[in-house]
């Protein structure tokens, strides 16, 4: 029996990677909660939406490189994120006038700006691989691992490694700031208020003189500023590829709902939910179980309980465990 | 002009489109368009069935067409020899241990008072339930896997293979989508739309899923191929004297002939099913249940308060319009004559239906054929527009220069593009489609 080993394994493979993901699941869920407290959609294109800040923030991380301009040991795509915010704020803003503001002004059902924004993921789809191709694209650079595995061995004698990846404290550390960034917003200035009051009672928000088009604005641009967030630090951790955001759509969908849609602390703890499921549930324990297990009993098998290529089955399922016994998702959502 | 005037015109066009690509670029590629068109139409009506009569929103069309592609095979193929023998009764009784454990716990669980006891008890059979169904499922699977891998490796299917006989697979397609669509149906209908989305979005991902990885079940990845047909083999044809005599006689060379013989069977065979599918869904239009559908898709408040369960009809038709689908992935897949599960992608297997239905007109039977027909045909010709297109807008530029290579070798994703900007201004400047619902 070795607990501490068994505890890095664990670390290694298990914790820190699950926090990273579901860091960067809450920012995607983030985004899909706002647009449905406030716009009341479920926004399809999100995905898509986070390919395509992902794509600008390549494409200028690309620009900055050709030109010799670096940060390192930080990822030279943290200086370019911010461009690839405002070209998403751009996009979405676009996208709000040229499509979804008719049908706000129409009153139209939920169901329809849901279609629209299927429309909109073909759009946007489109153009991603218009611009950049649909193939893997490589833009990170700088130091790779903050602590890596045999650094780690040798400072502490262990068996096992622990490794961690720049992009994985970078992922953590920016969803940190970005998550107290919005809870300011939200609680303490004045236009993140009217939102919160809009969400709440869209008539009473409206008697009180909020402007609703301001409101809308608003949203769409912290959703391009979250989603933005979300694509570079998933493409920064993985790969950037733009069918994989699509992808994670079932993902993001089931870390707002769990969590209870339109709220977004809900969606913070859906996320890491999800994430923690997919990981533990995927993930082969022979080694962990080695370590913690004496030995006559230690496993033979992977003792892996589904392969990983059943990730969207683990969210798919939990999703549907918690709209079965709560609808509402585990924090109070909007949705009934 | 009266509709049916306007409707019989949107029809030629469609026709006049298909024929002249027979002529510019030869009737095989024309009957390509025409047997997918035929298949399109049909997923078209199977969604326009749930979304155009009952308002239900599904956007997991590509699981219930990879299901049916499954029954295909299942159908289709020879029995592995041995298969079953070494593992398919492991597997077999795994699912049956399954299927009983889970009927246990609803059991126990309706019977036991609420609480942690009950949690607890529920939470062990799910847990100890897992792991014996896992012990009895892997041994099976590996034992199947392993009767040679490079040809087999899975347990093969009913092996129907006499002409006409192969077309068996489609009605078997149908059930097959017919039994998943009423599982997702009981756990995600009742609630609210955006639900259902969410919830048939993610078992289309999964049933793609299942089907690359279960190797024992279709061979995953590595593909189905060699499905049997309803229709002769070119070969056999160009080999039949009696038949060259008679493409001579037409002015066609054997190959040609042949081939276009092939394409036509087909076609005729898909326009058969699909003119029953039409038939029964015009007459569920138009007959009191129909009426019923509608009604609940206007009001649902009012249709419940007049005793109708929405609930229920809600299923019925959820079932019904995925079966459809399961149909036409079964046609789909013995025209290719083989199931590759890496090719299924949602925005070409799901949301481009949705696109056939709505340009063609929600709600109305005829506007979902018509908008496969037409969807399928823009979605194949637009490549070669597009590119067209690209080389007309860089034909100012230097030849070499790497914009000009990138517009033309992106040309290709022009496709999604111009799909969504169609979706887009069909819903914003006429919404109810080409053929509106009257």
């Amino acid at each position: 029996m070795d607990f501490l080993n068994a505890f890095i394994a664990l670390s290694n493979f298990v914790i820190i990677p699950a926090v990273a993901y579901g860091s960067q699941l809450a920012l995607g869920a983030l985004g899909v909660t706002l647009i449905y407290g406030i716009l009341r959609f479920s926004n399809f294109a999100h995905g898509d939406t986070m390919a395509f800040g992902a794509m600008v923030t390549v494409l200028v991380t690309w620009l900055f490189q050709a030109q010799g301009v670096s940060i390192a040991p930080l990822p030279t795509a943290l200086l370019a994120l911010p461009f690839g915010i405002l070209g998403c704020m751009a996009l979405v803003l676009l996208t709000d006038r040229a499509v979804y503001r008719f049908y706000r002004a129409q009153k139209a059902k939920p169901v329809i700006f849901v279609i629209v924004s299927l429309g909109v993921t073909f759009i946007l789809n489109g153009i991603v691989r218009f611009i950049i191709g649909p193939d893997d694209q490589r833009f990170l650079d700088g130091e790779r691992f903050i602590v890596s595995a045999r650094t780690f061995r040798e400072m502490t004698g262990l068996r096992e490694g622990l490794a961690f990846k720049t992009t994985q404290g970078i992922t953590i550390v920016t969803a940190v700031v970005v998550v107290i960034l919005l809870f300011w917003f939200l609680n303490r200035t004045r236009t993140g208020k009217s939102m919160r009051a809009y969400s709440d009672n869209e008539d009473l928000a409206l008697l009180s003189g909020i402007n609703p088009e301001r409101v809308v604005m608003v949203t769409w641009l912290i959703v391009a500023a979250l989603a933005t967030t979300a694509g570079v630090l998933y493409g920064l951790d993985k790969s950037f590829k733009p069918f994989t955001y699509f992808q994670l759509l079932l993902p993001i969908f089931a870390s707002a709902i769990v969590g209870g849609l339109g709220n977004p602390l809900g969606a913070i703890a859906g996320g890491f939910v999800i994430a923690f499921s997919e990981v533990t549930i995927t993930y082969a324990w022979k080694k962990v179980l080695g370590y913690v297990l004496p030995e006559n009993l230690a496993p033979d098998g992977l003792v892996q309980l589904l392969s990983t290529d059943y990730k969207f089955a683990v969210s798919f399922l939990i999703l549907l465990i918690v709209l079965l016994f709560k609808p509402t998702g585990l924090f109070k959502g909007k949705a009934v | 002009m009266s509709p049916a005037v306007k409707n019989t015109m949107l029809f030629a066009i469609v026709a006049l489109l298909i024929a002249y690509v027979g002529f510019a670029q030869g009737w095989n590629t024309a009957l390509v368009i025409v047997n997918m068109g035929l298949i399109s139409a049909i997923m078209a009506l199977g969604v326009n069935l749930q979304w155009g009569f009952a308002g239900l929103f599904n956007v997991g069309i590509m699981g219930f067409v990879a299901l049916g592609g499954l029954a295909a095979v299942l159908v289709g193929m020879p029995a592995t020899p041995g298969a079953f023998e070494a593992g398919g009764w492991n597997i077999l009784s795994a699912f049956v241990f399954g299927v009983v454990v889970i009927a246990a716990v609803v059991l126990v669980r309706g019977r036991m008072a609420p609480g942690v006891l009950r949690k607890v008890v529920v939470l062990g059979m799910l847990v100890a339930g897992f792991f014996i169904y896992r012990a009895l499922f892997d041994p099976g699977v590996e034992a199947v896997e392993e009767i040679n891998p490079a040809l087999t490796g899975y347990l093969g299917g009913l092996g129907i293979n006499q002409g006409l006989w192969v077309a068996l697979a489609w009605p078997v397609g149908g059930l097959f989508a017919a039994a998943a669509a009423w599982v997702i149906g009981k756990t995600a209908l009742g609630l609210r739309s955006d639900y259902l989305a969410i919830a048939t979005l993610g078992i289309a991902e999964i049933i793609i899923a299942v089907l690359k990885n279960e190797d024992w079940l279709a061979r995953g990845v590595k593909n189905v191929v060699g499905l049997p047909r309803p229709t002769p083999f070119e070969i056999e044809l160009q080999n039949d004297p009696a038949f060259v005599e008679r493409a001579a006689g037409l002015g066609f060379t054997a190959v040609e002939a042949s081939t276009l013989y092939v394409k036509l069977a087909y076609a005729g065979l898909f326009l058969i099913v699909l003119l029953i599918l039409l038939w029964m869904a015009q007459r569920a239009l138009n007959s009191p249940w129909g009426r019923m559908m509608r009604a609940i898709r206007d009001n649902e408040v009012a249709a419940e308060a007049m005793g109708k369960d929405v609930t229920a009809r809600h299923l019925q038709i959820f079932v019904l319009g995925s079966a459809i689908c399961g149909v036409a992935g079964a046609m789909m897949t013995t025209l290719d004559g083989q199931l590759t599960p890496g090719t299924y992608q949602p925005l070409r297997f799901t949301f481009l239906v949705w696109v056939m239905v709505i340009v063609g007109g929600s709600g109305n039977n005829f506007g979902a054929v018509l908008g496969g027909f037409l969807i399928w045909f823009l979605w194949v010709q637009v490549e070669p527009m597009g590119l067209w297109l690209m080389e007309l807008i860089t034909s100012g530029m230097a030849d070499g220069s790497p914009l000009k290579a990138h517009l033309i070798e992106s040309a290709a994703h022009m496709r999604l593009f111009t799909m969504g900007l169609v979706l887009l201004l069909v819903l914003r400047f006429s919404p109810r489609g080409l053929i509106p619902e009257r």
